[in-house]
């Protein structure tokens, strides 16, 4: 069983169904005790990093997740989700994340060209920059779908995949057992599917 | 490389997608669900639902097909029509929808983009404007393009993404179902004016068409359209094969 954390922000629905379409059994909750049940964890996510990341704390899940991460279980953060894994976010001032993958996330408006439209909305593709058990059934140059406005930087020792929009963006990192996306594996058609289901088998 | 978008739109009335020329004599085509799994299946970046039922009936039945949809076709969702309230965002987000669009919700109570871009943020609100020339300039119109509103599509545009609009959808009721092509000028004047992703709509009538709007104005996001999708005039895939072969990023489903 699959735990999707709810913490009140974002379109669970799609990543429920998607999960689903590949047969794997997912609850969507906010149970401490059902997170810690579960035998892998997704944490997605839409919205602003500092609102997140404490509703993350004072609901208590971030020790949850961290602990459960620290004990070796899968752990997959999508977009949002994905950003809350490093160890601080400078979106509208300072805020600390999980910590579970050192880098810190920043606006991509620091790195990239003027001219390039913010947020990053669209298909782009994917640069493997390290072998991932995540990518063993996609290949370089297949097409995700993003929407960001910011990503991990300082990290360069755990990112696994880069996407090219003006300069090299993080597209995708991982710490051991935990993994993170910037696009939205739910979101990417087939090469997301398979993307899910490589986790789901980790 | 990011890739333009091909985006089919379904206009959904009473359950059945429908496409109307001009906005009138609306024609059955076929059911939403395999619709949207068909043009997945091709290749589509992303779908727009418009729900273009007035009834509550009508409301339902769109709810159901959107979370029908979404429960099996996993790129990105626009649902539009009818959105006047943040309980209305709420409604078919739930069902699965990535983004809403906002048109004569929008015109009637502006404050709704920024209260909506707010709570969701504005990736998830799409402006989407039905405009004409009227006297030499630009006019929004509302209510599906039957109203001229008298305002001034660029300032109108250019306020809602101050506002917190993340897209904009750009129909030209000029060129709409008339398939001689997409509205250059307008298009062109729009993507000027703003710095966030523009998404063309109306005029659509072959792959030429594409290729003219993506060479004429390289920072347009992607192409909309309906009945050449619909009644198999264009095929997204040969559409992509020859945007591809003209040097036009974009996705390929191999």
């Amino acid at each position: 069983m699959i735990a999707i954390i709810d913490y009140g922000v974002g379109n669970l629905f799609s990543l429920k169904s998607s999960l689903a379409e590949i047969g794997a059994e997912a609850v969507v909750t906010s149970d401490k005790k059902v997170i810690a049940e579960c035998d892998r964890i997704i944490l997605p996510g839409v919205g602003a990093f500092e609102d997140a990341a404490r509703k993350l704390r004072e609901s208590g899940m971030a020790e949850v997740v961290k602990k459960e991460a620290a004990a070796g279980k899968p752990l997959l953060g999508i977009c949002l989700g994905m950003q809350l894994m490093f160890d601080k976010g400078y979106e509208y001032g300072e805020h600390e994340g999980l910590g579970l993958i050192h880098g810190n996330v920043r606006p991509i408006a620091d790195v990239i060209p003027e001219g390039y439209k913010i947020p990053h909305i669209g298909w782009n593709l994917l640069n493997f920059t390290k072998k991932s058990p995540l990518f063993k059934y996609i290949k370089e140059g297949d097409y995700v779908y993003f929407v960001h406005s910011y990503y991990a930087a300082d990290c360069d020792e755990s990112v696994i995949a880069t996407t090219e929009y003006g300069a090299d963006l993080t597209a995708a990192a991982a710490n051991g057992n935990v993994y993170g996306c910037q696009f939205h594996p739910e979101k990417s058609g087939k090469v997301g599917m398979k993307i899910l289901k490589a986790f789901v088998e980790l | 490389m990011i890739t333009k978008r091909i985006i089919p739109c379904l206009d959904v009335r009473d359950g059945r997608v429908v496409k109307g020329v001009n906005f009138e004599n609306i024609g059955d085509v076929a059911s939403p669900v395999d619709m949207a799994k068909k043009y997945t299946e091709a290749g589509a970046d992303e779908l727009v639902f418009y729900d273009i039922t007035a009834s509550a009936e009508g409301r339902k039945l769109f709810t159901e097909i959107l979370t029908e949809t979404a429960s099996n076709v996993f790129i990105p969702l626009t649902v539009g029509g009818g959105i006047s309230s943040i309980a209305d965002f709420d409604r078919v987000l739930k069902c699965g929808a990535d983004k809403v669009s906002v048109n004569s919700g929008a015109i009637r109570n502006p404050g709704i983009i920024t209260e909506a871009a707010k709570l969701y943020g504005d990736q998830c609100v799409v402006l989407s404007c039905d405009i004409k020339r009227v006297g030499g300039e630009f006019r929004v119109f509302s209510r599906g393009g039957r109203d001229d509103t008298g305002m001034e599509a660029i300032e109108w545009i250019k306020r809602c993404v101050g506002m917190g609009a993340g897209e904009v959808v750009v129909n030209s009721i000029d060129t709409d179902g008339v398939k001689t092509g997409f509205d250059i000028e307008l298009l062109d004047l729009v993507c000027k004016a703003v710095s966030v992703p523009v998404i063309a709509s109306g005029g659509a009538g072959s792959i030429d068409h594409f290729i003219e709007l993506f060479r004429r104005i390289p920072t347009i996001d992607a192409g909309l359209a309906a009945s050449i999708f619909h009644f198999d005039e264009v095929s997204i895939s040969d559409l992509k094969d020859a945007m591809a072969a003209e040097g036009i990023p974009v996705r390929r489903i191999k």
